[in-house]
């Protein structure tokens, strides 16, 4: 059997890829949730802030570390497998890319240092700073590379010159018409993926009745942030897509199901799409209002798939479903968020423990519904690589075969299970053993040492360094 | 005509930008190169502090590597990671196994701890060899049909391209035991003394064998040495005359004089590897120019970069000197 190396190379970008998007995701939106409670705690002095900080510190530095091998992995993958594209496309990915090195993996790769390990070492005021600059950082690295990606997906400044692609003009270049709901969109897909974590651990320690004041206080903030972001992440979810319409309609036809070019296009809820027949099974359809959503009128004309050679089309199914998925999920969360802010208000969110429950729940599906909006974006923009310029199967490096394909995906899967694993039997443990008790360092429940944090404890870290030696 | 010529400015840059790496990310892979061989674990947890702070800041500047190669010399990176195809998969294997290694051992029980003594310590070695064996098959050359590698998978590998690997490893053992002496005291610095002299002598004898190897695999470096610039004759002498300084130094306890010795080595091998090999950036025939990219976008990243490497240099110092002094066991990972 013939192993082809471009499928492969698919597979291998997509798979590392995603592993990857699910930290940093989770860990923009917490970083920016640290420098916060680091901020609180240093104009009120209060505690429970201190160990709110120092415990989601503990998960964020598991998180981040996870994302950041896993990140160095995406610097080469581009060359390895890709390298026509990474060269045709090196005078504006190597700037763009260097950018994010330049400005943000510095500030938090360096910053970081000091929040995890200087915590004694620097005043307050510095650590504080650092917590600010690790979150700046994850911020500004959002923004390159979602510019990178952007650009891919809507081309600007540019023109293609034997094969090289040459720079015109570096604001349309890097401020293409898709960044700012591309980054808007993903920056509130941050702060729900870290405010959902937040909530559900908080929520989940609420029903075990352990560190209720730590956990009383994360929850209310995240549910806060949560009731105002949801909703909002639809509204900016529809001008995303809107201008995707405009800019993709081959993408939203495949988001949407709809394979004829037709007014008055229906707004299809449930179906199985059938590219070789190029129709769909077991459609459930509300007329009209697929138009409504897209021209904002009955009858306006929304792009079909058969418009463009079958050559040119994404595959449909994976589009379709992941579209769903990550709706589905947005849309769930907006009435938990709105149902715990509701309760929140009547002050009663910790007398409803079918809510603190569903928010446990909710745990897991913001990565989901991350990863499935990635699908929908990346898989819509096949068979491109940069859209309408450049095909996939003209960017893969020349000199690969099928095998070492095979062989470094396989290695990447076996690497990456061993590191997920034990990230998450490591995270697991850390939320286990829970914030310090606000009261007093009076157990230490997980006989490992302790920085002495107040006179009080630091005889606790004497005996704890004599049992260890 | 330009009127400055840009790719040399991003020579430097890069060049400074991968001495940079080499060296900070030198000396924490050596630490983890050095973890089996530690004499007990509390020095293994004196060591592993003594890097923990600042791994991630010093790992950074391979990213910059990558990406600024992308941006300035695209052909470098266009043929460089598809001809090394394997060995960057080992390097990158090796950085994630060492990278959470930090983490993980941290917050593991002692019943765990060993798995990320070994995770480290493998990581370490195998990110260092893959490294070693870029600059050896730098030296050797690459098979080039326009701008794209045409070669085998396995080509960059070869007994000299072994040699220059293992090189590395040593030279890395080297920076992470001079750096452990830096920064610990008691019984670890006392096994780092102890220590030390071998491995200086083991990156010696290496520093031999590759050097009567180099222009046996490298016609331009053999035309170079014997034929054209005489004067590079002073690297060998100087290198001589450092690794003596050093030993002298160990053998009077010095603190930080063997840490500064050992980054000198590596700074006259580094130099020493760059004039022998100039201009070519992908031998044996193109040289930099050839794979230099527009001339508007290194224009573009360069004002970026001249206003902002300052600032990353100035702040990563101010790390280095928080963490400054000697480590203490059981200090550095109680607060997270």
């Amino acid at each position: 059997m013939e192993l082809d190396p471009l499928l492969l190379s698919r597979i291998q970008f997509a798979f590392v890829v995603s592993f990857h998007a699910i930290f940093p995701v989770f860990t923009i939106g917490l970083a920016a949730y640290i420098a916060v409670l680091e901020a609180l705690y240093y104009r009120t002095d209060n505690p429970v802030w201190e160990k709110l900080s120092k415990f989601w510190t503990k998960v964020f530095a598991l998180a981040f570390g996870m994302g950041v091998v896993s990140g160095i992995v995406m610097a080469f993958q581009f060359g390895t497998n890709w390298s026509t594209f990474s060269y045709a496309s090196a005078n504006f990915m190597g700037p763009i890319l260097s950018y994010e090195v330049v400005t943000a993996f510095f500030l938090e790769a360096t910053f970081l240092g000091v929040l995890l390990f200087g915590r004694d070492k620097v005043p307050k005021g510095a650590h504080l700073f650092s917590a600010c600059m690790v979150a700046l950082g994850t911020f500004i690295s959002s923004f390159w590379i979602l510019s990178a990606n952007s650009w891919m997906q809507t081309p600007g400044g540019i023109e293609l010159t034997d094969g090289i692609i040459e720079i015109t003009s570096w604001t349309q270049a890097i401020f293409n018409s898709s960044l700012p709901y591309r980054f808007a969109h993903m920056a509130l897909a941050s702060f729900i993926t870290g405010g959902f974590v937040v909530a559900g651990v908080s929520a989940w320690y609420l029903l075990k009745g352990r560190n209720p004041e730590t956990s009383r206080k994360a929850l209310k903030m995240s549910i806060v942030m949560l009731a105002i972001a949801t909703p909002l992440q639809l509204v900016v979810g529809d001008m995303h897509g809107l201008n995707t319409f405009e800019e993709q309609p081959i993408k939203v036809a495949a988001m949407e199901g709809h394979w004829e070019t037709q007014e008055g296009a229906p707004l299809i809820l449930f179906a199985i799409p059938d590219s070789r027949n190029e129709t769909n099974h077991l459609e459930i359809a509300i007329p009209k209002l697929g138009s409504l959503i897209l021209t904002h009128s009955l009858d306006g004309e929304v792009t079909g798939l058969t418009s463009v050679p079958a050559e040119d089309r994404p595959p449909v199914g994976i589009v379709f479903w992941s579209f769903r998925i990550m709706v589905g999920i947005g849309l769930i969360f907006i009435v938990i968020s709105l149902a715990s802010a509701w309760q929140l208000w009547r002050g009663r969110l910790e007398d409803s423990p079918r809510l603190l429950k569903a928010l446990t729940w909710m745990i897991p599906l913001p990565f989901v519904a991350v990863l499935a909006g990635w699908f929908v974006t990346e898989v819509g923009r096949q068979p491109w690589l940069i859209q309408d310029m450049m095909r996939l199967s003209e960017g893969i490096t020349p000199s690969i075969t099928g095998g070492m394909v095979l062989v470094t995906l396989i290695g990447y899967i076996a690497v990456y299970a061993v590191v997920f694993a034990a990230g998450l039997y490591y995270l697991r443990r850390v939320i286990l053993a829970g914030p310090d008790p606000v009261e007093a360092a009076s157990a230490d429940e997980s006989a490992r040492p302790k920085r002495p944090w107040s006179a009080v404890s630091s005889g606790l870290e004497d005996e704890a360094a004599k049992a260890r030696s | 005509m330009e009127l400055i010529d840009l790719t040399l400015i991003w020579i430097v840059i890069i060049g400074i930008g991968v001495f940079m790496y080499v060296l900070m990310d030198g000396f924490d892979l050596g630490v983890g190169i050095l973890f089996p061989f530690a004499p007990d674990d509390r020095a293994r947890d004196e060591m592993m502090q003594s890097v923990a702070p600042v791994w991630d800041g010093n790992e950074t500047w391979l990213i910059l590597g990558g990406a600024g190669l992308l941006a300035a010399f695209p052909m470098v990176y266009a043929v460089f990671l598809p001809a090394l195809y394997i060995g960057v998969f080992l390097l990158l294997a090796g950085l994630i196994f060492r990278g959470v290694a930090f983490e993980f051992r941290f917050k593991s029980g002692s019943e765990s701890r060993h798995w990320w003594d070994r995770s480290f310590f493998g990581g370490s070695t195998v990110a260092a060899f893959a490294q070693g064996a870029v600059a050896g098959a730098y030296i050797q050359g690459f098979e080039v049909e326009g701008f794209s590698y045409v070669g085998g998978p396995l080509d960059w590998l070869t007994p000299f391209t072994l040699m220059t690997g293992l090189g590395v490893v040593a030279g890395y053992a080297l920076l992470g035991i001079t750096w452990t002496i830096l920064k610990t005291e008691g019984s670890t610095r006392d096994w780092a003394y102890r220590i030390a002299p071998k491995l200086l002598a083991a990156v010696m004898a290496f520093f031999v064998i590759v050097s009567i190897w180099t222009p046996l695999a490298s016609e331009h470096v053999r035309e170079r040495w014997f034929d054209h610039v005489t004067a590079l004759w002073i690297f060998p002498l100087l290198t001589v005359l450092t690794a003596a300084w050093i030993f002298n130094k160990l053998r009077k306890r010095s603190d930080a004089v063997p840490f500064i010795g050992s980054m000198t080595l590596f700074a006259l091998f580094y130099i020493g590897l760059l004039i022998s090999m100039w201009p070519y950036a992908v031998p044996p025939e193109h040289t930099f120019w050839d794979a230099a990219s527009d001339p508007g976008s290194q224009l573009f990243l360069l004002l970026g970069v001249l206003f902002l490497i300052p600032i990353i240099l100035g702040y990563t110092a101010w790390t280095y000197w928080v963490f400054r002094g000697k480590v203490k066991a059981g200090e550095g990972y109680a607060g997270h």
